[in-house]
C-alpha cells in the first residue's frame, strides 16, 4: 500500500504511527510505486552506493584536470598534505574533505559519479555517508538504510521545490545535498526521527539564498569546492541535532522559505553565468580563454 | 513536471559533469537512435541555446553521439567516444545555433541510412528528458515508459483499432498523445504503457493496411 507523502509532517506522523524508521516508510513506498519489491528497491540504492565509492577511489588516484584545466588537482593536494601532517579535526574531517572533492573532481573530469541529487552537487552525500560509515564501521545495511533516508529528504523536497540550480539556485542542490546528507548521518548515528529531520532543517536553513553562478557556466567554480564545504556543513547540522538542538522553524516551513527564496532570486543568479562569481574580471577572462568570446 | 521519486534522487549512475548537458544529451541520442530503430548511417546534430554555448565544456557533444552509438548514460566509453572505433562507424556533424523561442538546451538530430528522420528534444533539468518531434509530427516522449510509436493513415478508427490490440493483451496504456500533418494524411500516435509488450503485438500493429510506420522504444534503464 502506497501512504501518500508530500510533507515531512506526513513522513513523521507515518513513522510514528506506524512505528516505521523513514528509511523503511521510504522503500516500501518506492516498491508499491515501482511495482517492485523491497529487495529490489534496495538492491538499486546498492548499486548508487557502490558507485559512490567507486567514484571515490578511482577520484583519489587521479590527477587529470577537467576539460577547461580549472580543476582537477584539489584532491590531490589535500591528501599530499595529511600525508605528513594532520588536519586540526582529525582523520573523518581529512576523509570528508577528501572523499568529497575526489567525487566532484572525478566528475568534471567525465567520470563516473552519482547525480545525488544532481551531478553538481555529487561529492556531498558520498563524503558524508561513506567517511562516517568508514570511521564508525557501520555495516552495509546502515549505509543502505541512511542512502534511503537522504533520498527520502531529497525526495519530499523536491515535491515542492525544483532540484535545478536554474531554478531555484544552488540552494536546491548543494544546498539540498546537505540537507539530505545531514539527515543521513543522523541515521547513521542512531538519530531517531525528529533529530534526523531537525539536522536537515537546521542544514537547509543555514543554506537559504545560496547563488548558483558557475563559471564560464561550467560545473566547475564554484562547484567543486563547495562540496567538501557543504559536506562539512551536514556534520556541523547533524552533530547540533544529536545533542537534541531543535531547528525553531519547521523543516516543511524552511523548504517553503526555501521554495519563496528561490523564486525571489535574480535570474542572473541562477545558472545562467550573467552575475556573481561568473561575471568578476576573473571569471570573465577564464570565460573568454575556454570559449574564445 | 511528474513528481520525483525516490530513486530520480539517489540516481542516475552516469559519466559527470552535468546531468543536463551530459546525461540528459545522452538519453536523447540514444532515444532518438531507438526510435530510428537501427544506427543511422549518417546524423547531423543541431545545438541550440544553452546546449550550443556551453556544450563543449560538458560533454554535450559526446554525449549525444554516445547515446546515438547505443551508449547509456554510465558508460566509460562516452569520454573520448571521439577516438573510439565505434565512432568510425557513422558519419556525424555538429551546428549551433541560437533561438530564444527553443528550450535552453535544446537539440535537433537529422538522421540518414535507410531512410531520412528528423527527431528533435529537450533536456527539461536533472537529467530528464523529452523528444518533443519525430519529422513533423508533435510528440513527448520521455525514456521512463515504454512507448510504441504509429505513423499511420488520418480515418476513423484507427485509434480503438490499435489500442483493441493492446487491450486484448490486458495492457495498460498511461498516455496517448496523436497529432496529424492534416485531415486524411500521415497521423502520429505515441502510446506508453505500463509493462511490456511482446514483438507478437508490435507485428499485429504493423499488419494494420494503413499504419506506415511502428517503433516500439523501450523505456531508458538508467
Amino acid at each position: 500500500m502506497v501512504i501518500s507523502i508530500n510533507t515531512f509532517e506526513q513522513l513523521k506522523d507515518a513513522c510514528l504511527s506506524l512505528n516505521k524508521q523513514i528509511y523503511e516508510i521510504a522503500q516500501e513506498n518506492m516498491a508499491s510505486e515501482a511495482d517492485i519489491t523491497v529487495e529490489e528497491v534496495r538492491t538499486f540504492a546498492n548499486k548508487s552506493l557502490f558507485a559512490m565509492k567507486e567514484a571515490i577511489q578511482t577520484g583519489m588516484a587521479s590527477k587529470e584536470l577537467s576539460m577547461s584545466g580549472m580543476c582537477g588537482q584539489d584532491c590531490y593536494r589535500v591528501q599530499k598534505r595529511y600525508k605528513s601532517e594532520h588536519s586540526m579535526f582529525g582523520p573523518l574531517f581529512e576523509k570528508i574533505l577528501e572523499y568529497a572533492l575526489a567525487t566532484s573532481e572525478e566528475n568534471i573530469r567525465m567520470g563516473k559519479i552519482v547525480a545525488c541529487p544532481t551531478a553538481g552537487s555529487c561529492g556531498i552525500l558520498p563524503a558524508a555517508l561513506v567517511s562516517v560509515s568508514e570511521e564508525y564501521n557501520h555495516s552495509e545495511r546502515e549505509q543502505l538504510n541512511a542512502l534511503i533516508t537522504a533520498g527520502e529528504i531529497g525526495r519530499i523536497i523536491s515535491a515542492k521545490v525544483s532540484l535545478a540550480g536554474a531554478v531555484a539556485g544552488c540552494q536546491a542542490e548543494c544546498g539540498v545535498a546537505s540537507a539530505m546528507s545531514a539527515g543521513a548521518v543522523c541515521q547513521l548515528q542512531g538519530g531517531n526521527i525528529s533529530q534526523i529531520l531537525n539536522a536537515a532543517a537546521l542544514a537547509m536553513k543555514n543554506l537559504l539564498g545560496l547563488t548558483c553562478d558557475p563559471v564560464a557556466g561550467l560545473v566547475e567554480v564554484p562547484c567543486v569546492k563547495r562540496n567538501p564545504f557543504l559536506a562539512v556543513h551536514a556534520i556541523t547540522a547533524a552533530e547540533l541535532a544529536l545533542s537534541g538542538v531543535e531547528s525553531k522553524i519547521p523543516i516543511d516551513e524552511v523548504i517553503d522559505a526555501m521554495e519563496q527564496t528561490g523564486a525571489l532570486m535574480s535570474p542572473t543568479l541562477k545558472e545562467s553565468s550573467q552575475a556573481g562569481l561568473a561575471t568578476t574580471n576573473t571569471g570573465l577572462a577564464v570565460r573568454k580563454q575556454v570559449f574564445g568570446e | 513536471m511528474k513528481k520525483s521519486t525516490l530513486f530520480d534522487i539517489i540516481s542516475p549512475v552516469m559519466i559527470g559533469p552535468s546531468s543536463s548537458h551530459t546525461a540528459g544529451a545522452v538519453r536523447l541520442g540514444l532515444l532518438a537512435k531507438n526510435i530510428y530503430k537501427n544506427t543511422p548511417k549518417k546524423v547531423v546534430f543541431k545545438l541550440y541555446n544553452s546546449y550550443a554555448h556551453t556544450g563543449k565544456g560538458h560533454g554535450t557533444e559526446k554525449g549525444l553521439l554516445a547515446g546515438v552509438l547505443g551508449l547509456s548514460v554510465e558508460d566509460r566509453r562516452i569520454k573520448n567516444i571521439f577516438d573510439s572505433d565505434l565512432a568510425k562507424q557513422i558519419d556525424y556533424s555538429f551546428e549551433y545555433y541560437d533561438n530564444f523561442k527553443y528550450h535552453p538546451n535544446a537539440v535537433e538530430m537529422l538522421f540518414d541510412g535507410e531512410n531520412k528522420m528528423f527527431i528533435a528534444g529537450e533536456s527539461v533539468g536533472a537529467g530528464e528528458v523529452a523528444i518533443r518531434k519525430i519529422n513533423d509530427f508533435n510528440v513527448k516522449l520521455t525514456g521512463k515508459y515504454n512507448t510504441l510509436i504509429l505513423v499511420y493513415k488520418d480515418m476513423p478508427g484507427m485509434i480503438s483499432q490499435v489500442t483493441s490490440i493492446l487491450q486484448s493483451k490486458n495492457i495498460n496504456i498511461a498516455s496517448l498523445i496523436c497529432d496529424r500533418s492534416a485531415k486524411g494524411k500521415e497521423a502520429s500516435m505515441i502510446i506508453s504503457i505500463d509493462g511490456n509488450i511482446d514483438s507478437g503485438v508490435v507485428e499485429t500493429v504493423e499488419e494494420i493496411p494503413e499504419v506506415y510506420f511502428v517503433s516500439y522504444v523501450e523505456k531508458l534503464e538508467n
